[in-house]
């Protein structure tokens, strides 16, 4: 631990800081732009520069490490002198256009120029121009206001694992580019537009709507994957204009994945802004009473058994609870949330949880993959996943199920059970590896369950992991990967078919007369018996809706506030961001207010009594922000059999990353990135 | 950049032939040290193929999927240094240095017969005003492709680029008949070496 | 004057054969196994003892920067880079080694890897020195052929080889970080310091970066022994040099030299002194473009080595010496040296990367006079904004000779704004 005198204050930092860690432990903010926490150091922008007695030149901190008895100067005239040199580099070839800058108010540049810039320029050329670049529909370039501190390019090559930008030329006439002109195909490539600390690269969505200051700023959580990226949501007046990563380092560090970011814009397409009844067949506007007249109307008389509940992917646990608790009273016990037909072992959480956790990835040294690609179905949580294989040597990875491009090298062990059983033979090259590592992990995604023979996949990882060290006191590495926000609620709520209940294919075909679809539009609508009264809830008019007898219009996650627990178990909330449109309201309210039409009120009036009732019953919904972390605790294994894993491959969780549910899918942005970054290189590579 | 018109291209038996042994001359598993040699393989064959001395960036796809590396970091390369032609240059590229050391002794002449003979014929004829050749005490000098032809001056210069368009192509070197870096007129040393070794320690 | 028998270049010319049998002819392998049988330490002793410099530029001590490289390396390979990026106006010394003493160069390779653990070296030469590369690489196939090199390196039983590696126009890859990026397949740009190439350097191994003419000399100095060489010169400026000069004189030529000639009698020995007698001198720049000039009073008794030209806040750099006349535009000459160092900044760090094209423009400017005096301030402010706040010392190298213009002719750049000033007057009242 080197002592170091930073300003006159005596400190001690642990070995290999760097100075300019050093200099924050210290409480001295040190201006940067190039350097970033989550990037490689890259020492270009030489605003860091600190004055080290005994060295002759003022040193780049973010790249210098520490040394004991170093004296370090942060503020000295020297000090200043450098960097009010370097400022005015930046500024003489960057453009005066701050007040046409969507960066403007947050601009890392705009901020350091207020304490080093000068009031006047001395530079009396002609400013350097240079071409914007299309990189998609995503991230729109101003690329005279880049300052070259390869933020950008060293995201996509290290963290996105994409590495399509870079800079082309030399000298001044350097610059950022794809080259290829082709939108940038990693689904992390928002993240590019937060790091950029000048306006070359902003949302082009997002493009000269607002001012930073205008912006009303709320905390959710993403609910495009199950990974629980925490967010902010920026509003003005009613309408979202832009969704931005919160830091949680245990969840997604700074990241967001793209459709967590962009897909906002389907907040306010085909919404559901009044309720509607279906009238000879077609839909016709109605009000809240009339709908709840229609749908008591049916269920009147009917037994509990022949109702039944749905929940969809999006679903906040309040309203999964609420409609839970209601299907209660109504005596049905047929409650499934599993839209893709996957079957889970609810007998012990290990059996459906992310176990290792996400921070546990960086301790990981061999991944087994089944069914899954995290890179469309977690693509925050894949970068760690990448990060970990970035450093640490001999890392092994091996995917069984669809060829991917995952980022990361690993080897294709083939596409179904044929493999996955092969697996199991402890002579296996690829489970002797496994075997052979310290702390190996493996992740099922949810779709390997989505088959007749889900018991038995579950059986075989259960019984790999077992077999190659993965569960032991101090180490879980068997993973389920959710892809849906709602899922792991609804399982920790238990919204599956209770005794005697029936599941989501008991419930087809006329299964039940009347199915309550909680923002249910991921399944085959045409596998509803005809005669089956149908009630969608929810918040756009996507399959669910086109098939409802009658529709609640819902409040999407922007619009309540609800607990989400995510792929490892973790519960976390959001908070409301605006109201809901029209006359659409907060699901758990809907619910509340229906249960009173039907005459079997529900035991709460407001969502602190409905939150505590779910919190008694399940207290993990309670365990807000926190978990866990559990080692293997022994324990009956899986009931399946494993031989009897068929051969049939995996499949893939979605057809595309940009759209999978009625929020994306109402997206033009989304519909954009598949017109301009899929399309391209299916026609390139045919 | 996004340019349709942008030829093909993939590795003719020749430069095929060279590969190999380009990538092993670099330890295994770093054959991204290969890049500059490839760029410079794909450039000659172009020059073979077409008469003209360039990288089309499907060479550059080419060389990144030979080497396994992004395509990305091969353009970055390819447009960081100077010899790489990003678009096509004449059978004979004249680099004429225009350096302090060069422009003392008279390379605005040299610059100024090149750029009328790039003028009057840019198929034969392409010029670029280039940085320090490393032939200072020969200056000024041309580089045309991969000769360099020293102590120049307009006249010789003029005469020089008409050997180059009648096809008679001068061995490379002093223009005047200097032996390399000697003085002119003979040098001042080594007049006692002769072939033979040099004895003895400290005296 | 440097008598023929102290010369290690006999072949500078390029008189004889370049080739394995000629160059043995001249003395070159002769006795190497037994230099490789003294064992590293005694080698690096001896270059330590010589005195020998870096030629690069820089002049640190050679053997010095040898006992730098890591003895347990952890199983990682260590490597010897040969820089042959000869870049730095002025300078065409490396040039006459690479065509004519190719062997000098190879064989010192193997002595100087050995003697710092590295089986293999790489030798980085300008892309513009392409059939001076053919002949290198031709050296170091006849070397290998003939087991000079290769397995077993002259029957040393130690394994070394040698890889050839050609740039493609970029100065800064002279830089020694910048040439290892440039190995490994990236752009020229510099590397951070720390850390540096002897702990972190190619491949992320232990890796030193020795100047072409350093590791030439390398077998003649052991041959004959350090104390022969460090008789050469001046105390601590020890041994022989090659000089490039060029510019107004009227012979230009390179020519190896003792180290601590005095600037005239090099000029007037060698090169057949200034073009119109030493009276017509006005400036020169003694060792490559990034130092600064000096003016003809310090010229008529300068010294040629490394510390007598820094006495003189210039130095001896790369020993290029350029020669200006009085009839020189010495602003149209620094600006053009401004344009070169604009056109080979690597543009990755800020006060280089803006500041060489500001430099440039302003120098422009000046080379007209369409300035204000006070621009002559401002342009030298710049010059100290730029200079040791970058990443890798081109800043400070395109600095420098701004700063020598200024420094010793400011009142010729005041003049030539006051001559524009004039002309523009006389041209508006006219109209």
């Amino acid at each position: 631990m080197p002592k170091v005198t930073v300003d006159g204050v005596e400190i001690e930092v642990p070995n290999g800081y760097t100075v300019l860690q050093a200099c924050e432990e210290a409480g001295k903010e040190i201006p940067r732009f190039c350097y970033h926490e989550r990037l490689s150091i890259a020492g270009n922008c030489r605003m860091c520069l600190v004055e080290i007695e005994k060295m002759p030149k003022p040193v780049a901190s973010c790249g210098q490490p520490v040394g004991e008895g170093m004296v370090i100067h942060t503020d000295s005239e020297k000090v200043r002198q450098a960097r009010r040199g370097v400022m005015e580099f930046l500024l003489i070839n960057h453009p005066l256009d701050c007040p046409i800058c969507d960066q403007g108010g947050e601009c890392d540049l705009q901020d350091e120029a207020v304490g080093y810039g000068r009031d006047h320029t001395r530079y009396e050329g002609s400013k350097r121009a240079v071409n914007d670049k299309y990189l998609g529909p995503l991230v729109k370039t101003v690329m005279t206001r880049c300052i070259h501190c390869t933020r950008c390019v060293r995201f996509m090559a290290e963290v996105a694992g994409v590495p399509e930008l870079g800079a082309v030329q030399r000298g001044e006439h350097m610059e950022i580019t794809n080259y290829v002109e082709r939108g940038l195909s990693s689904e992390l490539s928002g993240n590019i537009i937060d790091l950029c600390p000048v306006g070359a690269l902003t949302s082009k969505p997002y493009a000269f709507t607002a001012r930073t200051w205008e912006l009303r700023k709320t905390d959710s959580i993403d609910v495009f994957d199950a990974v629980g990226t925490n967010i902010r949501i920026d509003a003005r007046g009613a309408e979202v204009l832009r969704v931005l990563p919160r830091l949680n380092d245990a969840v997604n560090e700074e990241w967001l994945a793209d459709k967590g970011r962009f897909s906002i814009d389907g907040l306010k397409r085909r919404r559901l802004d009044r309720p509607w009844l279906r009238e000879d067949g077609k839909l016709r506007p109605a009000s809240w009473d009339e709908a709840f007249a229609a749908i008591a109307g049916r269920i009147k008389g009917l037994d509990g058994s022949r109702i039944g509940a749905i929940a969809g992917n999006l679903c906040d646990a309040e309203s999964m609870m609420a409609l839970k608790d209601l299907m209660g009273a109504l005596g049905s016990a047929n409650l499934d949330c599993r839209q893709d037909g996957a079957t889970f072992d609810v007998s012990n959480r290990a059996f459906y949880r992310f176990n290792t956790t996400i921070e546990g990835i960086d301790e990981a040294d061999a991944l087994l993959i089944v069914g899954a690609n995290p890179r469309e179905e977690a693509p925050v949580l894949n970068a760690r996943l990448r990060r970990r294989w970035v450093e640490t040597p001999g890392f092994v990875a091996g995917l069984v199920g669809a060829p991917a491009d995952l980022t990361y090298d690993h080897e294709h062990l083939g596409h179904g059970g044929d493999a996955l059983k092969a697996l199991l033979d402890p002579a296996h090259h690829f489970t002797k590896r496994l075997a052979a590592a310290k702390r190996p992990m493996m992740i099922v995604g949810s779709q390997a369950f989505a088959r007749a023979d889900a018991a038995a996949v579950l059986a075989s990882c259960w019984q790999i992991a077992l077999q190659t060290g993965m569960l032991t006191a101090e180490w879980q590495g068997f993973n389920v990967l959710h892809n849906a926000a709602a899922r792991m609620g609804a399982l920790e709520l238990g919204f599956l078919p209770g005794d005697k209940g029936k599941d989501i294919a008991g419930m087809m075909g006329g299964g039940v007369d009347v199915l309550w679809l909680l923002g249910a539009d991921e399944f085959d609508m045409s596998r509803i018996g005809a005669d089956t009264f149908v009630i969608y809830q929810g918040h756009h008019g996507d399959r669910g809706a086109a098939r409802a007898d009658v529709i609640l219009p819902g409040a999407a996650y922007t619009e309540k506030p609800g607990t989400y627990v995510n792929t490892e178990g973790r519960a976390q909330r959001a908070l409301r961001a605006i109201f809901p449109p029209g006359e659409a309201r907060e699901d758990w309210a809907i619910l509340r207010a229906a249960s009173g039409a039907l005459g079997r009120p529900l035991p709460y009036d407001d969502l602190d009594a409905l939150r505590a009732r779910m919190i008694e019953s399940y207290p993990v919904l309670g365990e807000i922000g926190v978990l866990r972390r559990l080692g293997h605790g022994g324990g009956a294994a899986p009931r399946g059999d494993s031989g009897s894993v068929s051969d049939a491959p995996f499949g893939r969780a979605f057809a595309t990353y940009y759209q999978t549910d009625p929020i994306s899918r109402a997206s033009q942005t989304m519909a954009k990135c598949i017109e301009e970054i899929i399309l391209p290189r299916q026609i390139a590579a045919e | 950049m996004n340019d349709m018109t942008e030829p093909a291209f993939s590795f003719d038996d020749t430069s095929e032939a060279l590969i190999p042994a380009i990538i092993a001359k670099y330890p295994e598993g770093k054959q991204a040290s290969a890049v500059m040699p490839l760029l410079d393989l794909a450039q000659r064959q172009m020059a073979r193929q077409t008469g003209h001395a360039w990288v089309p960036r499907a060479a550059m796809d080419a060389i990144a999927r030979r080497l396994s590396m992004p395509s990305m970091r091969v353009y970055e390369v390819a447009t960081f240094y100077t010899m790489y032609h990003t678009k096509p240059v004449g059978r004979y590229h004249l680099q004429v240095c225009t350096t302090t050391p060069c422009w003392l002794r008279g390379s605005d002449e040299v610059m100024e017969a090149c750029r009328k003979a790039a003028e009057a014929d840019g198929e034969t004829f392409s010029i670029e005003e280039v940085e320090c050749l490393g032939c200072c005490v020969n200056a000024p000098v041309v580089q045309v492709n991969d000769d360099v032809y020293e102590d120049l001056d307009g006249p010789r210069t003029e005469d020089l680029l008409d050997r180059l368009r009648a096809g008679d192509v001068p061995p490379p070197g002093s223009m005047i008949g200097r032996q390399n870096s000697a003085p002119e007129g003979g040098p001042t040393t080594l007049f006692n070496v002769g072939g033979g070794k040099q004895e003895g320690g400290a005296e | 004057m440097l008598s023929d028998r102290d010369r290690i270049y006999t072949n500078l010319y390029g008189v004889h054969d370049w080739r394995l049998a000629s160059a043995r002819a001249r003395g070159d392998w002769d006795g190497t196994k037994d230099i490789l049988a003294r064992g590293r330490d005694a080698i690096i002793e001896e270059i330590k003892s010589s005195g020998l410099r870096g030629r690069g530029g820089a002049g640190f001590p050679t053997g010095m920067k040898w006992s730098f490289m890591p003895k347990e390396t952890g199983g990682r390979p260590s490597y010897l880079v040969i820089n042959a990026d000869e870049s730095e106006p002025g300078t065409c010394k490396d040039r006459d080694i690479l065509r004519h003493e190719p062997h000098k160069l190879v064989e010192g390779a193997l002595i100087a890897g050995f003697a710092m653990g590295a089986h293999r070296a790489f030798i980085y030469v300008r892309g513009e020195y392409y059939n001076e590369y053919r002949n290198l690489q031709a050296a170091v196939d006849e070397a290998r052929d003939a087991g000079l090199i290769g397995e077993d390196a002259c029957g040393s039983g130690w394994a070394f080889d040698i890889t050839v590696h050609r740039g493609a126009g970029a100065y800064i890859c002279g830089e020694e970080s910048a040439l290892i990026e440039s190995i490994e397949g990236k752009k020229g740009m510099p590397r951070m310091k720390p850390p540096f190439p002897a702990a972190l350097g190619l491949y992320g191994c232990p890796t030193t970066v020795n100047n072409v003419e350093t590791i030439a000399g390398v077998a003649t100095i052991i041959r004959r022994g350090a104390a022969w060489f460090s008789a050469l010169g001046r105390p601590k400026n020890s041994g022989t040099k090659i000089f490039c000069i060029s510019g107004h004189v009227n012979r230009p030529c390179n020519v190896e030299e003792e180290l601590g000639i005095p600037l005239r009698e090099l000029i007037e020995k060698h090169a057949g002194g200034v073009r119109g007698g030493w009276d017509n001198l006005q400036a020169v720049i003694p060792g490559g473009s990034s130092v600064h000039m000096i003016p003809k009073s310090v010229c008529d008794t300068v010294l040629m080595d490394y510390d007598s030209l820094r006495e003189q806040r210039t130095g001896l750099g790369t020993a290029a010496v350029i020669v200006m006349d009085k009839s020189t535009d010495l602003i149209r000459a620094i600006a053009r040296l401004a344009a070169f160092y604009k056109h080979e900044s690597c543009g990755q760090c800020t006060p280089c990367r803006e500041g060489t094209g500001w430099m440039m423009r302003m120098m422009n400017r000046l080379v007209e006079g369409r300035a204000e005096i006070s621009d002559i301030d401002l342009l030298e402010q710049v010059t100290r904004q730029v200079e040791g706040h970058t990443i890798c010392p081109l800043g400070d190298a395109a600095a420098w000779p701004i700063q020598g213009l200024l420094r010793h002719f400011r009142p010729m750049v005041e003049q030539r704004i006051a001559d524009y000033k004039a002309r523009s007057a006389a041209r508006l009242a006219a109209e």
